[in-house]
């Protein structure tokens, strides 16, 4: 069995900070992590490998310093690592990610053919959950999004039996391979990696791709191949105004006391509501 | 239905300006479309939401709103079709086919690819639910158009009459407005509950245009074999609560959250967390409120202990009014919200609660 597990490494926003002044992101410091979404992903994709053999190839597009999230994951157990890199990808949107990562893909499917893609719910800093979706689009697989458990698998038939999560209750899928999962959090957790992995991560040698390795046209990548243009970024806008400030003398419950006279009389809609 | 027409080819783009022409084929994409969310023949609010939205976009753009209805054929789709047009619809799509009963991607992707084809509307709005964000992702590829995902505001630019759509990016550290600006259509999934749910008019009248795609069920490959419904359906009914009282990490221990449960008892509202307290296991992880758990809308949102991280305000800050109840004066949920009582929840929460208590005996008596 042939499995690719797209994972994104993404500044650990718990610690990001806007500067005062210039609002911009401060990134100095921010530690970079794995997609916290796409190791539930990646452990499901490791279980299968477990029970089926085969491969599983993890791949990212991003920056040479992405090699540190392939590793990391090479050390939970992921056999093989792809690391998709060239300055004209920079500025892609969803489009244009998944048009370079469907290349990366394809190139591994002529390798050895892939049954399965797995990409995470959604990233934290991009947070779109559009990625997945594109490469299932675009590769002709099933898309098979929001994943709480994989039922069955049966390599014979090709079939594949999911609880996907919907509005108001769970949906039983049955498809067919190859197709392109995204993972719930929470369905799984990440398994600690075993010594043996752990030397692997460090001395397996990546696979180096660009552009000209896998990409055919040019254009539909970067800034030129994205349709969406960012257009300003801002720091949310505090209120006009801060909180009223209740003050009462007498303790806690002067102070409810003055609360709730505040919230009758100046909403006296709201407490009909309160108040039934 | 035809095979889709091949894709216009995108419109120049002016050299690093906003201001550009779009070409005569991508001049002819009008109207702003809605994709109403309907399963087993119920209409997913969010929808309703984006009809009112819808409404304000194509009144600045002086075009029509659509509304496109997608599912097997029944008596219920009628109904629907005549609550889009009063929620603000002037013309509504109906695409039925037996095909269309459950959502499933594929055929669902392939119908509304024909349908934009077809109809050519300049906007397309989804809600960012499973179902909208899993089509929008699969449709906006097909048609090599952008799509800006879980938005929580959006407008008309002037400049270009383009849409500019403004969501939070970096886990809600920032907002960023983006544009598809040579691409049509141009498409958007919004969050639920942050749009304002519109007045309903039953007087508006609309026209129905129906589509009948003709799907052959044997050449999609997923089925559905099973659909369990949610047992608890406590899960929805935080979003649209009229009153919820918040719990934060400044409770301290998971004994203290009960507190927070014994006012909402009072005050028939439903209970709430910030996410330490839904991770610590103190409460269950629907019930979060913010970035990564709900947006909630009530009269009345009290949080008690809860320091007002961006992550939990972007879920809570549209609601009526907020009450916070906080030990530090400088907490920044003093920054958004309308009243704040500085002090120990620990003691405040039960004071509240007493008091409630005591007015509604007294309002009983007097009633
Ligand atoms: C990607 C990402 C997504 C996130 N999503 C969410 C989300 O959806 N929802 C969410 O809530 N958070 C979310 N967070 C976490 C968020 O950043 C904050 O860490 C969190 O909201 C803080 O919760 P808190 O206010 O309860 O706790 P704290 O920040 O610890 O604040 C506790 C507050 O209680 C006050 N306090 C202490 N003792 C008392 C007392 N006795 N009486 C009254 N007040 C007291 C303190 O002054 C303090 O202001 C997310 C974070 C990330 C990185
Ligand atoms: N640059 C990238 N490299 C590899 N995988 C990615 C990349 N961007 C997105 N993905 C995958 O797509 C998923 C959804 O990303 P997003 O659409 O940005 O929310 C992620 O969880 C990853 O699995």
């Amino acid at each position: 069995m042939h499995i690719v597990v797209c994972i994104k490494q993404v500044p650990d926003s718990a610690q990001i900070r806007i500067h005062p002044v210039t609002n911009t992101i401060m990134r100095q410091g921010v530690p970079a992590i794995i997609n916290p979404y796409d190791l539930f992903s990646l452990e499901e994709a490791l279980r299968l490998k477990d029970r089926f053999g085969g491969r599983v190839t993890v791949l990212t597009m991003g920056p040479p310093m992405a090699e540190a999230s392939l590793r990391k994951a090479m050390s939970f157990g992921a056999t093989d690592a792809v690391l998709l890199t060239d300055r004209k990808f920079a500025g892609s949107d969803t489009l244009a990610t998944s048009y370079a990562l469907t290349s990366a893909i394809r190139k591994l499917h002529e390798e050895e053919p892939v049954d399965l893609v797995f990409c995470g719910k959604q990233t934290i800093d991009g947070d779109t959950a559009q990625v997945g979706p594109g490469i299932a689009t675009r590769m002709n697989m099933q898309q098979l999004t929001y994943v709480a458990k994989i039922e069955d698998v049966n390599l014979d038939s090709r079939e594949i039996t999911v609880q996907r999560r919907s509005e108001g209750g769970v949906q039983v899928l049955k498809s067919r391979l190859p197709a392109m999962i995204t993972m719930l959090e929470g369905s799984n957790s990440m398994r600690f990696g075993t010594m043996d992995d752990m030397f692997r991560a460090a001395r397996t040698p990546l696979k180096l791709w660009n552009k000209d390795t896998c990409v055919d046209d040019e254009a539909k990548v970067g800034l030129k191949g994205s349709p969406t243009v960012v257009s300003k970024v801002f720091v949310p806008k505090p209120r006009a105004e801060k909180a009223k400030m209740i003050e009462a003398e007498g303790g806690a419950s002067a102070q409810a006391a003055a609360a709730i006279d505040m919230l009758f009389t100046t909403y006296p809609k709201l407490a009909n509501d309160l108040v039934r | 239905m035809s095979q889709a027409p091949a894709n216009p080819p995108p419109a120049k783009k002016a050299a690093g300006g906003r201001k550009f022409e779009l070409s005569e084929e991508l001049k002819a994409y009008k109207g702003v479309w809605v994709i109403v969310e309907q399963e087993r023949g119920k209409v997913h609010t969010v929808s309703y939401e984006l009809l009112g939205e819808a409404r304000k976009l194509a009144d600045k753009l002086g075009v029509e709103v659509g509304a496109v209805i997608l599912g097997a054929p029944g008596p219920f789709i009628n109904e629907i079709s005549g609550e889009a047009i009063a929620y603000g619809a002037d013309v509504v799509y109906t695409v039925l086919d037996a095909a269309l009963a459950e959502y499933r991607t594929e055929p669902y992707s392939k119908v509304m690819t024909d349908v934009v084809n077809t109809f050519k509307p300049e906007i397309v709005l989804l809600g960012a639910s499973t179902l909208g964000r899993d089509l929008a992702g699969a449709i906006a590829t097909t048609l090599l158009t952008g799509l800006t995902a879980d938005c929580t505001e959006l407008d008309i630019s002037p400049e270009n009459r383009s849409l500019a759509a403004t969501r939070p990016t970096f886990g809600g550290t920032l907002l960023c407005t983006i544009q598809t600006l040579a691409y049509r259509p141009q498409m958007a999934t919004i969050r639920p509950r942050v749009m304002q749910m519109p007045e309903r008019d039953g007087t508006r009248t609309g026209r129905v245009v129906e589509v009948t795609p003709n799907l052959a069920e044997d050449i999609f490959v997923t089925k559905v074999l099973d659909f369990i419904p949610d047992s608890d359906q406590e899960e929805a009914q935080l979003a649209f609560a009229d009153i919820i009282v918040s719990g934060g990490k400044g409770l301290q221990k998971a004994e203290n959250f009960k507190l927070v449960w014994d006012l909402a008892e009072v005050l028939g509202a439903e209970v709430g967390a910030s996410r330490p307290c839904t991770q610590a296991g103190w409460v269950t992880s629907d019930r979060q409120v913010g970035q990564t758990g709900k947006t909630v809308r009530p009269k009345l949102y009290i949080a008690a202990g809860i320091s007002g991280a961006i992550q939990h305000r972007v879920g809570c800050e549209n609601s009526d009014v907020i009450l916070a109840i906080n030990s530090d004066p400088n907490a920044p949920i003093f920054d958004f919200a309308h009243h704040g009582i500085v002090g120990d929840a620990l003691q405040i929460l039960p004071a509240l609660t007493e008091q409630f208590r005591q007015r509604r005996l007294v309002n009983r008596k007097a009633s």
